[in-house]
């Protein structure tokens, strides 16, 4: 990738990633999709009771109406800004994939952006007037109206960014051409939407639950038939959250079966696909279990039990994404460009001259014999560090390690052996991409940096970057055409 | 900087991504400048409003008119806040796509602080709605209740530099090599004129935006600020919206364009600058006039102040973009010969390894058109097939080219596997005289 590099030695930089875009996942689907429909629902049948019991109905909009004001500030406060932190990690750890993608996808995230802008204006006017509209009967309509078309504008934002989530994975007839439709419109698209809309339907319901266990404590008269509408919501959508991963789960490997050419990838395979028939029984018994309970006897459904069903569905979320580790790599986009962010196309020419003689930002052009460390460092830097740390989570020494007979000795042999074929044996490897003296120096650096355990390696963001001045002057010679073999 | 000076300075060239731009790029750059004075509009408001409203409740502690001015004030911080982050999505999007390289180098070089947005920016929201939506709980803890603002006005306060340190770091591909960390990037020279141009801008913003809040009838101004004349509150914003603007036009408006590095400023982007500066000043005299009328007019040329102020706005913004296209244009350029001489030697290697490898290229021509379905059909059926290494589309002349290993799939097999997706295509005809498709061995690589 001919960026400077970000890096995090310690936290790892899928892991940076990875935090924010979990969390924004939860709140998006749990709190945007899932509950607001549930949200104007409740306020709906709220209202239709203010003839036949006002009091009632009162209390009732009130307790909707504080749990809206949960739903309110945490979509708009971590909600919007992991948005946006996905953007600003992604730029970070992998420049060069988000930069491409951004040039296929300029179109949907534009589309989205303006979906999104109504969301956050319609969420505003919906939580902003909601006291407003309880003085007349035309004004409360109007607000139900109001949120009406915000449940249809949270649903698209979703409906959108799907389209660019299922690319990433089965990048479809887009590597052959290359057109915004055929990108969007990939072979995963309609499973995932499939599968994502009940399961957040579900996770709107059990989020909900959780809320009325603190905020309807004190109106047993409300909490009561709020319990239990909100429990047949979630016993209504856990069904069809059932059928779409099912359709999902059986989809999985037909979509697999080129991604994994070696037997031990798909054993990994096997086992996760396998314990997700559990974790999908699992989460769906016990939904319909506490479903059921709080349906038929909401007065003696306890607050802890109220918590459960978020979480279990949150690890079912979370199960289900993993599904994208399997799925994506060894590519960041499929067929396309590594993880390490390197085009497969460059392949060739990075292993014929070598990853560094094309690196900008490298101090080590070529690999001597008095800069194998230094060398190794940059090649590190290049080719791993996108999902490696030396000592941190995931870390190459320790990988290293756990491969030795010992358990605790590094052996260069074994690992200069073992680099060039890792892609036949970990399907989720990219290919090394450098040249044999590239190799030797990554692995002089990894046993350089065993032994000093005192030295670290900070990224772009500590220390700067060094600029390869031969690389320059260099191309300047093939601009003016007077020679200049690379 | 001319390319000469890019050489000698050590000034990295990337490569730029390969593929090519969605929109035309007046279009693109269109979408950004509006988009962005958008964004910088509501972040405007947002700062203003917390900087004010932290102002007043300081105030209010010796004077409970002011609680109620503060509380007032902090109604709008919410709303504003959430506009200025969606409004943000554009412009990021924007510049993402326009200057990839630029603004993600800067990015990555600063990128600590650059993620840390995240979390503050959170962080100051999550305090100021505890500050709005828990004002009457804190009726007897006053001072407990203004360090919940005052912390999310420090929080909202440094923000902004670290976008500003970005946005000017990527405008100097020669320092890209010599800064190492946030900080050494912060006091680039014209980071810190350009942050005091953008508080100034946002009181001034914020006290125009509060006049005409406030100055609405719908508003009830004397029901909802007890013990204010309407004249005495409108004025004050009023005349905030002036004093910081004269300041801006007079100090730091000048400070500003001098420590634009001088090489890169042009007619082009100097003229947009002045003659927003020009205009800025025309709205203030509007506004003096109606600062110095009595309390029933106050108000009078509202309407042309903003209008005003508005062009102006455009006019600076256009100027902004104006002198980045001037100052990136010559690395521009560098950039994408380099990468286009970058794509001529990776395209190069790979012939060179398709023939080591002995794989053919096979040009299909088929006689029904190379629809959207018809192309997916043919990805789906080939796309699992180890022995195509690249399949593209020609759609102009109708044909599919196969790279692939022969000795694994003979091209007679590709034939029938097209055939069977019902496309007719054109064999070669055996006495290998007219051929539309063509086997070939793929040409001799043309390594420099």
């Amino acid at each position: 990738m001919d960026f400077p590099l970000f890096h995090l030695d310690f936290f790892g930089n899928r892991l940076l990633i990875a935090t924010i875009a979990i969390l924004h996942v939860l709140v998006n689907h749990a709190l945007a999709v899932g509950f607001l429909p549930l949200v104007v629902l409740l306020e709906y049948l709220g209202f239709r009771k203010r003839r036949t019991d006002p009091g009632l109905a009162a209390t009732w909009d009130d307790v909707v109406r504080r749990i809206m004001l949960v739903g309110f500030i945490i979509t708009t406060t971590v909600g919007a800004m992991t948005g946006v932190g996905i953007w600003l990690s992604a730029s970070l750890v992998n420049p060069a994939s988000l930069g491409s993608l951004i040039r296929v996808f300029y179109g949907a995230w534009f589309t989205e952006w303006i979906i999104f802008i109504l969301e956050v204006v319609f969420i505003m006017i919906y939580f902003l007037t909601w006291r407003k509209a309880g003085e007349s009967e035309t004004a409360k309509v109007r607000h139900i109206r109001f949120g009406t078309a915000l449940v249809i504008f949270s649903w698209l934002t979703m409906a959108i960014i799907v389209g660019i989530l299922a690319f990433m994975m089965d990048t479809g007839s887009w590597t052959a051409d290359k057109t915004f439709i055929s990108g969007f419109v990939n072979p995963l698209y309609l499973p995932q939407l499939l599968f994502r809309t009940p399961l957040a339907m579900m996770m709107g319901g059990a989020f909900a639950l959780l809320l009325l266990a603190f905020f309807a404590r004190r109106t047993p008269d409300a909490r009561r038939p709020l319990v239990s509408f909100t429990s047949l919501w979630l016993l209504v959508w856990t069904p069809m959250g059932a059928v779409g991963a099912a359709y999902y789960y059986l989809f999985i490997p037909d979509a697999m079966v080129g991604n994994l050419p070696t037997a031990v990838g798909t054993m990994a395979f096997m086992d996760w696909h396998s314990s997700l028939l559990t974790v999908i029984l699992v989460a769906v018994l016990l939904s319909v279990i506490i479903a059921l309970w709080g349906f038929l006897a909401p007065r003696r459904l306890p607050g802890v039990v109220m918590a459960l069903p978020i979480i279990v569905l949150m690890v079912f979320l979370g199960s289900f994404e993993r599904i994208r580790e399997f799925i994506r790599k060894p590519y960041v986009i499929g067929d396309y460009m590594y993880a390490n962010g390197l085009r497969m196309a460059d392949y060739p020419l990075y292993r014929r001259d070598g990853l560094l003689a094309h690196a900008t930002y490298v101090d080590t052009p070529a690999v001597t014999a008095d800069n194998t460390v230094a060398a190794g460092r940059n090649v590190f830097m290049l080719a791993c560090s996108r999902c490696h740390t030396v000592r941190g989570v995931n870390s190459v020494i320790t990988k290293f390690k756990d491969m030795s007979s010992d358990g605790r000795t590094l052996d260069p042999a074994a690992m200069k052996s073992y680099i060039p074929k890792m892609h036949n044996v970990w399907f989720y490897m990219p290919p090394f991409p450098g040249t044999a003296a590239e190799l030797d120096a990554l692995v002089d650096y990894i046993i350089h940096m065993d032994k000093h355990a005192d030295e670290s390696l900070p990224g772009a963001q500590d220390e700067g970057v060094a600029v390869a001045h031969e690389e320059v002057a260099r191309t300047d010679e093939n601009r003016r055409g007077e020679g200049g073999a690379p | 900087m001319n390319p000469a000076l890019i050489l000698l300075s050590g000034t990295p060239v990337p490569r730029d991504i390969p593929l090519p731009l969605p929109l035309p790029e007046w279009l693109l750059v269109a979408l950004l400048v509006v988009s962005f004075l958008l964004h910088i509009l509501f972040v405007n408001l947002m700062l203003g409003g917390s900087v004010l409203t932290l102002w007043a409740e300081i105030k209010g502690l010796a004077d409970t008119r002011y609680d109620r001015l503060a509380q007032e004030i902090a109604q709008t911080i919410t709303v504003n806040k959430s506009l200025a982050v969606v409004l943000g999505v554009a412009p990021l999007l924007s510049i993402n796509v326009l200057y990839t390289v630029h603004f993600y180098s800067a990015n990555a070089l600063t990128g600590d602080f650059w993620v840390g947005i995240v979390p503050l920016v959170m962080a100051a929201f999550l305090l100021l709605y505890a500050h709005k939506y828990a004002w009457d709980k804190f009726a007897g803890r006053k001072k407990q209740h203004i360090a919940l603002v005052a912390a999310a006005v420090v929080l909202l306060l440094f923000v902004p530099l670290i976008f500003l340190t970005n946005v000017n770091l990527m405008h100097f591909p020669e320092e890209w090599g010599r800064v190492s960390g946030f900080f050494s990037a912060m006091f680039l020279a014209n980071v810190l004129p350009r942050y005091l141009h953008f508080l100034a801008a946002s009181l001034a913003v914020t006290g125009l935006f509060l006049f005409g809040y406030m100055r609405r009838a719908g508003y009830g101004l004397g029901e909802k600020l007890p013990g204010f004349g309407r004249g005495e509150v409108l004025r004050k914003w009023y005349g905030l919206a002036f004093w910081t603007t004269v300041l801006q036009l007079l100090v730091l408006g000048p400070l500003n364009l001098l420590t634009l590095p001088w090489n890169s400023v042009t007619w082009d982007s100097a003229g947009l600058l002045l003659a927003g500066a020009g205009v800025a000043l025309a709205a203030m005299a509007l506004l003096w006039l109606d600062l110095r009328g009595p309390d029933e007019f106050l108000g009078r040329n509202f309407g042309w102040v903003a209008l005003a102020l508005t062009i102006a706005v455009l006019f600076m913004g256009s100027g902004r973009q104006a002198y980045r296209a001037v100052t990136l244009a010559p690395h521009r350029a560098e950039m994408a010969a380099r990468t286009e001489r970058q794509i001529q030697l990776s395209r190069a290697a790979w012939q060179d390894y398709e023939r080591q490898m002995g794989v053919t290229a096979l040009e299909v021509a088929v006689v029904e058109k190379l629809g959207w379905y018809a192309r997916r059909q043919i990805v789906r059926a080939f796309q699992f097939e180890g022995a195509v290494i690249d399949l593209t589309f020609d759609l102009d002349a109708n044909t599919v080219r196969f790279t692939y290993e022969e000795a694994n799939l003979p091209a007679e097999r590709i034939f029938e596997r097209l055939e069977e997706l019902n496309l007719r295509v054109v064999r070669p005809v055996p006495s290998g005289e007219e051929t539309t498709a063509k086997t070939e061995p793929v040409p001799k690589a043309v390594i420099p």
